[in-house]
């Protein structure tokens, strides 16, 4: 497999999106002004809790918002800008050139098509292979995705096969036509913990090998730090921090990614210990504050964090971070806990 | 930070992947009286007929596994999916009926009381359940939902009903007028509070929790640990908690039991238990788990 | 992990605020609505008043158009056709109510047990109503007629026979989905008993089901006293029907078309009102239309 090329253009630049749901209470926005780049072969983590805009992101890469749902600002995927283009278009893009690996491998895969018929899917529709070669193609994706004794489970149905079986045929789906962009959304959330490993093992190794860039979403903090070289740390439609793995990792500025990193048992801990909690609860989209969309949870927060967005404070190795307390954090946490 | 195995290091081990450790086997403490002691637990499922002629399918749920719970302790049930854990909870619960084998509560085992007498047993017997948008009627105000155990019971008015409510929701952290709202107005974390007061309001001895946090999200799953751990610190109550989540186990329990296929494959406190793991299921459970510390 | 705020389940439709606005402004609820409202209108409004008594012959007035005097004319007999319509409404609301009230409770009943008891209980429940569905409701009808005798009594009861397999089976089928929630299972925990919660959990939340499907067959039900009466086999002379209406008009189709049309549209709007009703309802009480937030 070559490797990949690195062009003087990003892959997928996406600036200022802004994306705007109609909700019961009236329009909300989901997404407020998230920008990022990624390069080819670069891979990505989006890590947040439920509401914060991770999925609406991706899918509105994919263009698979509802239609009530309005977006603005740019997202530029090899050059061609995606917001505004038509549907047939985008079509061209899905399955294509993007891949989309689902959450629920239950009810990702329709239960009433053979998997070849569906792993076949976007080979007829945009390489124009005919029944015989999408069959052999088939063939050869499920047996890199690891499905044991693929030649005789090519007319099989979904149902016939186990939840982390299913999550590989999807991972086939997304494959098939050899795209340059995969989008992982949560794709283990629903597995076991050993199957998950397996997993997200085979997606390491896929992207590795094809020179793909992977978009990975998930809440799990372990599954970040082990697969995607680069995150994003999302709250309220914001990105709040973002930067090298590592380095988030190692600073932890925003306080959401201080709470977030805090709330979580750890094997082995000791007993009795509290876990620190983040105070209250995700206020909905409607209610949320012009500013900082942590401001009122945030221990840290003063009035001028609900007037006005915080800018982006650049940090070391391109880490950055949207809050206006960094000073004073520094200054209480004195050094950051391990 | 404890240090996880490597599983192929054992490649040698003479420990098959179906056979427990020495340690697992099953040794009750004669010195207290157990709250809860479940002996050689069996349930197989006998699966429709898929031929008109031959046997049914059998499903081997549980192939004789064997705990206690001593009161003021918790104990945690870990395993994935297949492991029998989710059949644990139903049987203690007297939901369904085991093939063979023993639950005793207090000394009385479940099975063979009387139905009124086993009504009247599960006042010190509750349950929270892993769904928050399931596990509550949504027809019903939070009010009557909580106090439903006590309803059940048929001995307290609808008046004093409505109060120990009160109480109950105020020992999760919610607030008396919520209890004329229906779930519907609730977040899922605050869900899971609703279903960890309605297991409260009996002021029960044991509290089964299957997955109680698994649907929640990493901050509220971390407030409702800790309300369970206030809860058990402040009433003494016991928790057979169900989990596939080690960390979470790990937080609340006192010992902890590996389940695999029906079998209780290691057991013991979760400090030592994560750090030194023996079987080799337990430690490609371990190995599994993705840790927090960056690679790329 | 889904943060989307749960939809607000058709149980606690009624509660949301704003349900009653939303219902007005559905085409097919409101229109719906109207037209049922103008039937039961017509049935209350013909025990107080009508034009004339439709039991008044006037044969020297017999087959006239529409008048000042007789607003939609008269029949054979001279008897006023408004007033024949108006009492005519009371036979369908009458055989609507009661046909349908039996399918309910019979059938709503029997339903839930297969549901509570599962195992033969089920089986049996659900063979039985197979066996009484095989046999097309006109066909029964007639049969019971046949045997005991032509009447609206003897109508009322066929056709609520026959609806109640189709309670039965729509109960049993919903009721066995809300048996498998998590939060049956807690009141079972509890040591709540099948009684308990059949009444308490399961009935509450299938009642969207069973409102819709009484709408439904209420029409179904209007149709079929209009059929069984215009064969002569339901509500029997002097008492006014839609059906029989239609018989009697059909020998006169060329000599006063209108004496046909009238019936037939009364039916049809009764119809299609209960119709609509029952589409907007299910519209109105699907969760997934109905979100909070």
């Amino acid at each position: 497999m070559t490797m990949p090329q690195h062009s003087a253009m990003p892959l997928l630049e996406v600036d200022d999106l802004h994306v705007r749901l109609q909700t019961q209470r009236g329009p909300a926005e989901a997404v407020r002004g998230i920008g990022f780049t990624l390069e080819r072969g670069e891979t990505m983590g989006i890590v947040g809790e439920s509401g914060c805009g991770k999925s609406i992101t991706v899918q509105s890469l994919m263009g698979l918002l509802p239609s009530s749902a309005k977006v603005s600002g740019r997202i530029r995927f090899d050059g061609a800008e995606l917001v505004g283009m038509a549907e047939s278009e985008l079509c061209r893009l899905r399955g294509n050139r993007i891949g989309m690996i689902f959450q629920e491998p239950m009810t990702a895969l329709n239960p009433l098509h053979t998997i070849v018929r569906q792993i076949g899917e976007p080979l007829r529709l945009h390489r124009g292979m005919s029944a015989g070669q999408a069959r052999k193609e088939v063939l050869a994706l499920l047996e890199r995705v690891g499905i044991p004794d693929p030649a005789s489970r090519l007319d099989a149905y979904p149902h016939q096969f186990s939840g982390g079986q299913r999550q590989r045929i999807g991972i086939a789906m997304a494959l098939a036509c050899g795209p340059d962009l995969l989008i992982a959304d949560e794709p283990t959330t629903a597995l076991d913990v050993t199957i998950q490993k397996q997993i997200l093992e085979l997606i390491r190794g896929l992207v590795a090998e094809r020179g793909m860039a992977l978009i990975l979403i998930s809440h799990d903090l372990g599954v970040i730090a082990q697969n995607v070289s680069k995150m994003l740390v999302m709250y309220g439609g914001s990105v709040v921090e973002g930067g090298p793995t590592a380095a988030v990792f190692a600073e932890r500025a925003h306080p959401y990614t201080q709470g977030l990193f805090g709330a979580r048992p750890a094997i082995g801990a000791p007993r009795g210990l509290r876990l620190a909690t983040i105070p209250g609860s995700v206020p909905e989209l409607v209610d949320l504050p012009p500013g900082c969309p942590f401001a009122g949870r945030c221990r840290y927060t003063v009035d001028a964090c609900r007037a006005t967005r915080p800018p982006a404070v650049r940090l070391p190795h391109g880490h950055e971070v949207r809050c206006i307390r960094l000073d004073e954090i520094a200054a209480q946490e004195g050094a950051v806990p391990a | 930070m404890s240090t996880h195995a490597d599983p192929k290091a054992d490649a040698g081990s003479p420990l098959r992947e179906d056979a427990p450790v020495d340690g697992a086997r099953f040794d009750p403490d004669p010195q207290s009286a157990p709250l809860l002691e479940v002996v050689d637990l069996v349930r197989h499922y006998t699966l429709p007929r898929e031929r008109l002629f031959g046997p049914s399918p059998v499903v081997k749920a549980l192939n004789g596994v064997s705990f206690s719970i001593r009161p003021g302790r918790s104990l945690g049930i870990v395993g994935e999916s297949g492991s029998g854990k989710s059949t644990i909870a139903r049987l203690v619960m007297a939901l369904d009926t085991p093939s063979s084998g023993s639950i005793r509560l207090l000394g009385r085992d479940l099975q063979r009381l009387p139905r009124d007498e086993l009504r009247a047993a599960r006042r010190d017997l509750q349950m929270v359940f892993q769904d928050p948008y399931g596990s509550l009627d949504p027809r019903r105000t939070v009010a009557r939902i909580v106090a439903e155990p006590l309803e059940a019971l048929a001995e307290t008015s609808r008046a004093e009903q409505r109060e120990r409510a009160a109480e109950a929701l105020d020992a999760v952290g919610l607030r008396a007028n919520d209890l004329s709202k229906y779930p519907h107005e609730f977040s899922g974390g605050q869900r899971q509070r609703i279903a960890i007061a309605r297991a409260l309001i009996t002021r029960p001895k044991l509290i089964v929790a299957d997955e109680p946090v698994s649907a929640l999200d990493v901050s509220v799953q971390a407030q409702v640990l800790n309300l369970m751990q206030d809860l058990q610190q402040q009433f003494g109550i016991s928790y057979l908690l169900i989990s596939h989540d080690l960390a979470v186990v790990n937080h609340l329990c006192d010992e902890v039991c590996v389940l695999h296929r029906g079998l209780v494959v290691e057991r013991g406190a979760p400090q030592q238990l994560f750090a030194h793991a023996e079987h080799p299921y337990t430690r490609t459970l371990l190995a599994a788990v993705p840790r927090a510390e960056p690679v790329a | 992990m889904s943060a989307v705020p749960a939809a607000v389940p058709s149980a606690v439709a009624f509660k949301v605020p704003g349900f009653w606005r939303r219902a007005m402004h559905h085409p097919s609820f409101a229109i719906g609505a109207v037209l049922t409202l103008l039937l039961l209108a017509a049935a209350l409004l013909s025990y107080v008043w009508t034009p004339w008594s439709p039991y008044e012959m006037d044969l020297p007035s017999k087959l006239q158009g529409p008048s000042a005097a007789h607003w939609l004319g008269t029949d054979s007999f001279g008897r006023d056709v408004a007033s024949l319509l108006l009492v005519g409404a009371r036979a369908s609301i009458l055989v609507g109510v009661i046909a349908v009230g039996i399918g309910l409770t019979v059938g709503t009943a029997l339903g839930l047990l297969a549901a509570a008891r599962r195992g033969w209980v089920e089986e049996a429940i659900m063979r039985l109503s197979d066996f009484t569905m095989a046999f097309p409701a006109i066909l029964s009808a007639i049969m019971l007629t046949a045997v005991f005798g032509a009447g609206i009594v003897n109508a009322i009861i066929a056709i609520g026979i026959y609806n109640i397999p189709t309670f039965a089976r729509i109960t049993r089928a919903s009721a066995n989905a809300v048996w498998s929630r998590e939060y049956v299972a807690a009141a079972r925990a509890c040591g709540k008993g099948s009684l308990a919660i059949t009444m308490q959990h399961v009935l509450p939340n299938i009642s969207a089901v069973l409102i819709v499907q009484t709408t439904i067959r209420f029409a179904i039900a209007i149709l079929a006293e209009a059929a069984l009466s215009y064969l002569g086999l339901g509500t029997q002379p002097p008492q006014p029907s839609w059906g029989r209406m239609l018989a009697e008009a059909q020998t006169l189709m060329f000599q006063a078309p209108l004496l046909a049309v009238f019936p037939g549209l009364a039916i049809a709007l009764a119809v299609l009102g209960l119709n609509l009703l029952g589409d907007g309802l299910r519209d109105l009480l699907d969760p997934r239309l109905a979100r909070a937030r």
